[in-house]
C-alpha cells in the first residue's frame, strides 16, 4: 500500500544494514573548542568502511563528564571486532592525545572491552603512572604540554552500520535543503552517527564495478544524468537524489534517526524517500521503511 | 539489622575481630553472642560484653564508647557496619568490601591493609591510617578511607593501590615508602611526607614542609585530579570549584628511593 508524508511517496522497501562492532570514546577538554578540535579529528576521513578502514561521527556534547570538562561522544564502527581495537588506538593516540588539553575516557558500558589506555600508556616511556578511581583504571602519559589522561579499557558492542534512505528531489537544491533537516532532526538521537560529509552522501555505490579492481561502484540506477543511458530507478521530474547513512550502537538507534530523518526529509519538492538495499543476501539488518512510520502515516 | 550494645567500661582492650557482618550472617542473638572475643588476655563471647539484638541481616549498628574494642570489622567483605560512637585500633583492617562509618573517632591501624570497601571516618583517625603492619610489605592494596577530621602519623605507609582522604591534617611521615594510590589532606599535610615513596601521589592544599629529596617539577592542572574530586565529591566530600580547575606544583621524589612518585601542591597564586 502505497504511504505518503507530506505528499512524499516512501517507498514500500527496506535498507539493508549490517553487523558490526561499535565503541563510544568521550573527549573532554578545557573548552568545548577543543574537545571538538579533537573529535572532528577524530572522526575525519571515516566515511566508509571501502576505503576508510571503519566509520565514526560525533554522537553529541557532553556535559556530565567524569573529569567535569566540557565533553564531546564520538562513536566509531568497524565490520570485525578485531579491527575496533587497532581503529581506536589510531585515531586517539593521533588525533586525540596530539590535542591539547584534552583526556579521553570510554563511553560504552558492555560486556566485550578492548585495551586502548593500556597499549598507549607506552608513549610514556616509563615514566606513564595510572590511576584506579571507582573500579576504573586510567592512564596519565607524559606530554609535553603536561598530561594525556585516558581510560585504560574501552568497550565494544555488536552494532549496526549501513543504515540509509535516499531523499529523491526536483532539483538539486530542494534535495539538499531535505537532506540537512533530515541531518538536523536525525542528530539528536543518541546512540547514532552519520559519518559522511555533513551527514550526507552524493556518491551512493552499488556493490562491483565493470572494473575488476573495483569493489564498488557509483549508484548508476539513482544518477540522474544516467537516465535513458541506463536501467534507471528515477520517476520523472527527479534531478537530483541524495543519501543519508546512519551507524548506530544497536538497531533501534538506527530505526529511530531513519524514522526522524524522513520526516524531516519530507518538505515540498521532494517526490519520494526510498531505501538502498542489496535483495536481502549481504546485510543482516532489514530496516522497513513502512514499519518505522506506520505510526505517522496513521497520523 | 544487628544490634549491639556495649556494656564494657574498662581500660582493657577487647580483641573482637568476629564484629563482622560475614560472622553476623543468618545467626541468632544466640549464636551471636557465643561468637568468641578476647579480653586482655582471656577468651570470651561476644555476649559477655554486648547485648545482642539480631536479624541475621548484613548490617551491624554498634552502641556505646568503643574506642577500648580493637578489630571491629576486620577482615569484612560485605555488608554495613555503623559504629554510633569511637571505634578502637584496627577498624577494618583487611577488609575487602562492605563499607564501614564511624560517628566519632577511630584508633590506630584503620583501614590498615585493606583491600577493598569504604571506611569512613567523621571524627579523627590513629597513627596509620590505611598503612602496613610492621614487617609487612603493602599497606592498602584497594578501596578508600574518608576522614573528615585529622589522621596521624603515617597515614597510607607502604600503600600499593586505593584513596585515602583526610579532611583535616596529617601528622608526619604521610605516605611513607609508599608503592603507589594515593592521599589527598585536606587540612596540613604533615611534615616530611613521602619519605622513601616509589610511585603514588599524595595531594595537598597548603604549603607543607617537604624533604630535600623532591625535587620540583612544574605547575600544572593535573587531569586525574579532577575524576578523584568529583568522586569524592559525590561521596558528600567537600570540594571547593577552585580545586577543580586549579593548577599544582608537582614534585617528584623520594629520590632515595625510584623517585617516581608525586606531591602535588595546590598553588594559590
Amino acid at each position: 500500500m502505497a504511504l505518503y508524508i507530506n505528499h512524499v511517496e516512501i517507498e514500500d522497501t527496506y535498507a539493508e544494514a549490517f553487523k558490526m562492532w561499535g565503541a563510544r570514546a568521550i573527549i573532554t577538554a578545557r573548552t568545548r573548542k577543543w574537545a571538538y578540535e579533537a573529535a572532528n579529528r577524530m572522526t575525519g576521513f571515516a566515511t566508509s568502511v571501502i576505503g576508510c578502514k571503519c566509520e565514526a561521527g560525533i554522537e553529541g556534547d557532553v556535559d556530565d563528564t567524569l573529569d567535569g570538562r566540557p565533553g564531546v561522544s564520538v562513536l566509531i564502527f568497524t565490520p570485525s571486532k578485531d579491527d575496533l581495537p587497532k581503529r581506536l588506538m589510531e585515531r586517539i593516540g593521533q588525533t586525540v592525545m596530539t590535542c591539547p588539553t584534552t583526556a579521553c575516557f570510554n563511553g560504552l558500558v558492555a560486556p566485550d572491552n578492548v585495551t586502548i589506555g593500556g597499549q598507549l600508556r607506552y608513549f610514556g616511556d616509563g615514566y606513564q603512572m595510572s590511576k584506579l578511581v571507582d573500579g576504573r583504571r586510567f592512564w596519565r602519559i607524559p606530554v609535553m604540554e603536561g598530561e594525556f589522561l585516558i581510560e585504560d579499557r574501552f568497550g565494544m558492542q555488536p552494532s549496526v552500520g549501513g543504515g540509509n534512505f535516499l531523499i529523491l528531489g526536483e532539483n538539486a537544491d530542494v534535495t539538499l535543503d531535505a537532506a540537512e533537516r533530515a541531518v538536523q532532526a536525525m542528530r539528536k538521537v543518541r546512540g547514532a552517527i552519520l559519518p559522511f560529509p555533513g551527514g550526507i552522501v552524493r556518491s551512493g555505490s552499488k556493490t562491483g564495478s565493470q572494473y575488476k579492481f573495483l569493489i564498488a561502484s557509483t549508484n548508476d540506477a539513482y544518477c540522474p544524468t544516467l537516465r535513458g543511458v541506463v536501467q534507471t530507478a528515477l520517476p520523472e521530474g527527479i534531478n537530483s537524489v541524495l543519501e543519508i547513512v546512519i551507524d548506530g550502537l544497536d538497531e533501534q538507534a538506527v530505526e529511530e534517526a531513519t524514522r526522524v530523518g524522513i520526516l524531516a526529509a519530507c518538505i515540498p519538492g521532494i517526490r519520494r524517500i526510498t531505501a538502498g538495499n542489496y535483495g536481502g543476501r549481504l546485510g543482516q539488518f532489514k530496516i522497513d521503511m513502512h514499519r518505522i512510520l506506520r505510526q505517522e502515516a496513521a497520523a | 539489622m544487628t544490634t549491639l550494645k556495649l556494656n564494657l567500661q574498662s581500660n582493657i582492650p577487647l580483641e573482637a575481630g568476629t564484629i563482622t557482618p560475614d560472622q553476623f550472617q543468618d545467626k541468632s542473638p544466640g549464636q551471636i553472642a557465643k561468637l568468641p572475643v578476647v579480653f586482655g588476655n582471656e577468651p570470651f563471647e561476644l555476649g559477655d560484653f554486648f547485648t545482642v539484638d539480631a536479624d541475621g541481616s548484613n548490617d551491624i549498628i554498634l552502641k556505646g564508647d568503643a574506642s577500648r574494642v580493637k578489630h571491629i570489622g576486620e577482615g569484612m567483605t560485605k555488608g554495613n557496619i555503623i559504629v554510633e560512637g569511637n571505634a578502637g585500633m584496627h577498624l577494618g583492617a583487611g577488609m575487602r568490601g562492605g563499607f564501614i562509618r564511624v560517628e566519632g573517632n577511630a584508633g590506630d591501624w584503620a583501614g590498615a591493609e585493606m583491600a577493598g570497601g569504604l571506611i569512613l571516618i567523621k571524627g579523627n583517625a590513629g597513627h596509620a591510617l590505611g598503612g602496613a603492619y610492621r614487617g609487612s610489605r603493602r599497606g592498602m592494596t584497594r578501596g578508600r578511607i574518608l576522614v573528615n577530621g585529622n589522621a596521624g602519623n603515617e597515614t597510607g605507609s607502604l600503600m600499593r593501590r586505593g584513596l585515602i582522604a583526610v579532611g583535616g591534617s596529617t601528622g608526619e611521615f604521610t605516605g611513607c615508602f609508599m608503592i603507589a594510590g594515593t592521599v589527598i589532606v585536606f587540612g596540613q599535610l604533615g611534615a616530611r611526607p613521602g619519605p622513601g615513596m616509589k610511585h603514588g601521589t599524595l595531594i595537598t592544599f597548603q604549603t607543607p614542609e617537604l624533604l630535600p629529596t623532591f625535587r620540583y617539577a612544574c605547575t600544572y592542572q593535573p587531569g586525574f585530579l579532577g575524576l578523584i574530586l568529583q568522586s569524592l565529591r559525590s561521596q558528600g566530600v567537600p570540594v571547593v570549584d577552585e580545586y577543580l580547575t586549579g593548577r599544582y606544583r608537582r614534585y617528584s621524589g623520594d629520590f632515595t628511593a625510584l623517585g617516581k612518585g608525586e606531591i602535588l601542591v595546590y598553588d594559590q597564586h
